[in-house]
């Protein structure tokens, strides 16, 4: 019943250093084992027991050849992917939110819902849908690889959404705009060289998240049977699990890494806009990969 | 936009009350009541559940416990990304990491039988089958709540703790009369979206399990690739409808507590 008011760190009622330290110390063991796990998994030495690198360094001395070949293939399909639908986000996304925006106000509702709704039709369910259409652009365009960028142009869609809204509400778009026409500056112009400078946070975040959720996409590739990043993985770890898990560790940092790259575009807008327009929460500034933490 | 998102969605429903002979029907429909299909719903509602229940709580630990962190800190931006890997990108990964820990040769497994003499699979190994996938789904269960709760934990305002105290109250009447009921619909939403990622995910437990399909996402994908099930081709769509009827009622409801939260949240 003592001490009704305690702040740490300027947050009233925020727990103690000691406190702290234990939840995340606690939580924080739970979730480094599985990790630790997968190192341990790749430094074994077969039957003979012991532990040294000797997996690592074939898997880079052999420079992903031969029996890896089709990881290397799949990297790329992969990447091939993710640019191709970065390209459809800026492409299309960016100048449809922008024209919303300014033109067209009463749309915006609309336009959020749309690019919201992904998120509640699971990947599994598109599948179901999307094979019959594939099936028809396969006739139509072949059966490429590069068709699924259509369908990842989907399902990043609310991430893509989300992260270049943010940005959207804490610039003075109309305002811009309406200033680089006065000065005699033709649309395109106004496009380029005004408003995509302004926005290039949100929509460089945007396209980041992007890139990361096709690189961890698994669901559709592996039900329409095309070939990417996961699904050989998947193909890899059957008659090589070392190799599997070597792969998927880099993975997960380079994910890491792009992930932080993220947080660190959303950090120092914070303190521009609020300097700008203190109305935008500063929660808004670095968008996360979920939906959610949504704010009106 | 329309090709890719709204055209397969219908498919999807549709071709649930479509038959063989391409008639409207409602047989397929009517195979979701078939005892198999029924306890595939059941399994997946009961992991959804389960794993939600548990990663909501270990989740909101965190955010309390990051609580006070600068939200530009090196702590909380290493684990926001953190968290958003395991959320978003782990999929297939967390499986193999399951398999390198307590598969039958796992760290953990072997660890637990040489050293303490404990046999975890003494009755037979779980890991590939439904048990096995609660421990993998918490492992990004918990990282989404952390994403999804922060937000609502930091707009505690510092303010309602200082009315708290100037009326003589206590952190224990701070956080039972003040905090639980403002978080209360921000919790429960949380806890609805978490139910929903389960329910919908498909990578983790595919990769996993290569036999058998325990959970609706796996009924799918069996029934999809199977040869075996012939005259059944619609079987899919049915199982989409139901899932989608599911996720409508769960997001309706996380709408629904998203709104009441955000009179707070202002």
């Amino acid at each position: 019943m003592s001490g009704g008011f305690r702040t740490t760190g300027g947050v009233a009622h925020a727990p103690s250093r000691f406190v702290r330290g234990l939840i995340l110390g606690v939580v924080g063991l739970v979730f480094v084992v599985p990790f630790v796990a997968m190192v341990e998994f790749t430094l074994r030495r077969g039957l003979v027991g012991g532990y040294d690198l000797h997996r690592w360094t074939e898997l880079f001395q052999g420079g992903l050849t031969g029996e890896y070949k089709p990881v290397l293939v799949a990297l790329g399909n992969s990447v091939g992917l993710a640019l191709g639908t970065v390209a459809i986000i800026l492409l299309l996304l960016v100048p449809t939110m922008l024209l919303v925006h300014i033109r067209f106000r009463r749309l915006r509702r609309a336009l959020e819902i749309i690019c919201i709704l992904p998120i509640s039709i699971p990947a599994i369910v598109l599948v179901v849908g999307l094979a019959p259409v594939f099936s028809v652009v396969a006739r139509l365009v072949g059966s490429g690889v590069w068709t699924l960028a259509f369908a990842y142009g989907i399902t990043v869609l609310p991430f893509a959404y989300r992260a270049i809204q943010a940005n959207l509400d804490g610039v003075d778009v109309r305002t811009l705009s309406e200033a680089a026409r006065t000065l005699g500056a033709g649309w395109g112009s106004v496009l380029l060289r005004v408003l995509v400078p302004n926005l290039r946070r949100g929509i460089l975040a945007g396209a980041f998240i992007a890139v990361a959720v096709v690189l961890g996409e698994f669901t559709i590739a592996s039900l329409l049977n095309r070939v990417n990043l996961q699904t050989a993985l998947v193909v890899v770890s059957k008659n090589d699990p070392y190799t599997a898990v070597i792969l998927s560790l880099i993975a997960l940092l380079v994910a890491f890494a792009l992930l932080m790259a993220i947080g660190r575009l959303g950090a120092p807008r914070r303190s521009r806009t609020r300097r700008a327009v203190t109305a935008s929460p500063p929660q808004t500034a670095t968008p996360t990969l979920t939906p959610t933490g949504d704010r009106p | 936009m329309l090709l890719f998102l709204a055209l397969p969605t219908l498919i999807a429903v549709g071709t649930g009350f479509v038959g063989t002979d391409g008639a409207f029907t409602l047989d397929t429909v009517a195979a979701l009541t078939d005892p198999v299909v029924l306890a595939a719903f059941g399994s997946s509602i009961w992991l959804s559940a389960l794993t939600a229940i548990i990663g909501a709580i270990v989740g909101a630990l965190v955010c309390y416990a990051l609580l006070g962190a600068p939200p530009a800190g090196p702590l909380r931006s290493t684990i926001d990304s953190l968290s958003s890997v395991l959320a978003q990108f782990g999929g297939v990964m967390l499986a193999f990491a399951f398999v390198a820990t307590i598969g039958i040769q796992g760290m953990v497994t072997v660890l637990l039988r040489d050293t303490f003499g404990f046999d975890i699979y003494a009755d037979g190994v779980w890991l590939y089958e439904l048990p096995g996938l609660v421990l993998p789904y918490i492992y990004f269960q918990v990282p989404l709540m952390v994403i999804t709760f922060m937000p609502a934990l930091v707009s505690l305002k510092t303010t309602w703790a200082e009315a708290n105290a100037t009326l003589g109250g206590s952190a224990r009447s701070y956080w039972l009369r003040i905090a639980l009921p403002v978080l209360a619909p921000s919790f429960l939403g949380s806890l609805l979206l978490l139910f929903a990622n389960a329910f919908s995910s498909y990578a983790t437990a595919a990769a996993l399990t290569s036999q058998g399909s325990q959970i609706v996402p796996l009924q799918i994908r069996s029934a999809l690739t199977s040869e075996t099930m012939l005259g059944r081709e619609n079987l899919a769509g049915a199982l989409a409808l139901g899932m989608i009827l599911v996720m409508t009622v769960v997001m309706i409801g996380y709408s629904v507590l998203q709104s009441r939260a955000a009179r707070w949240q202002r």
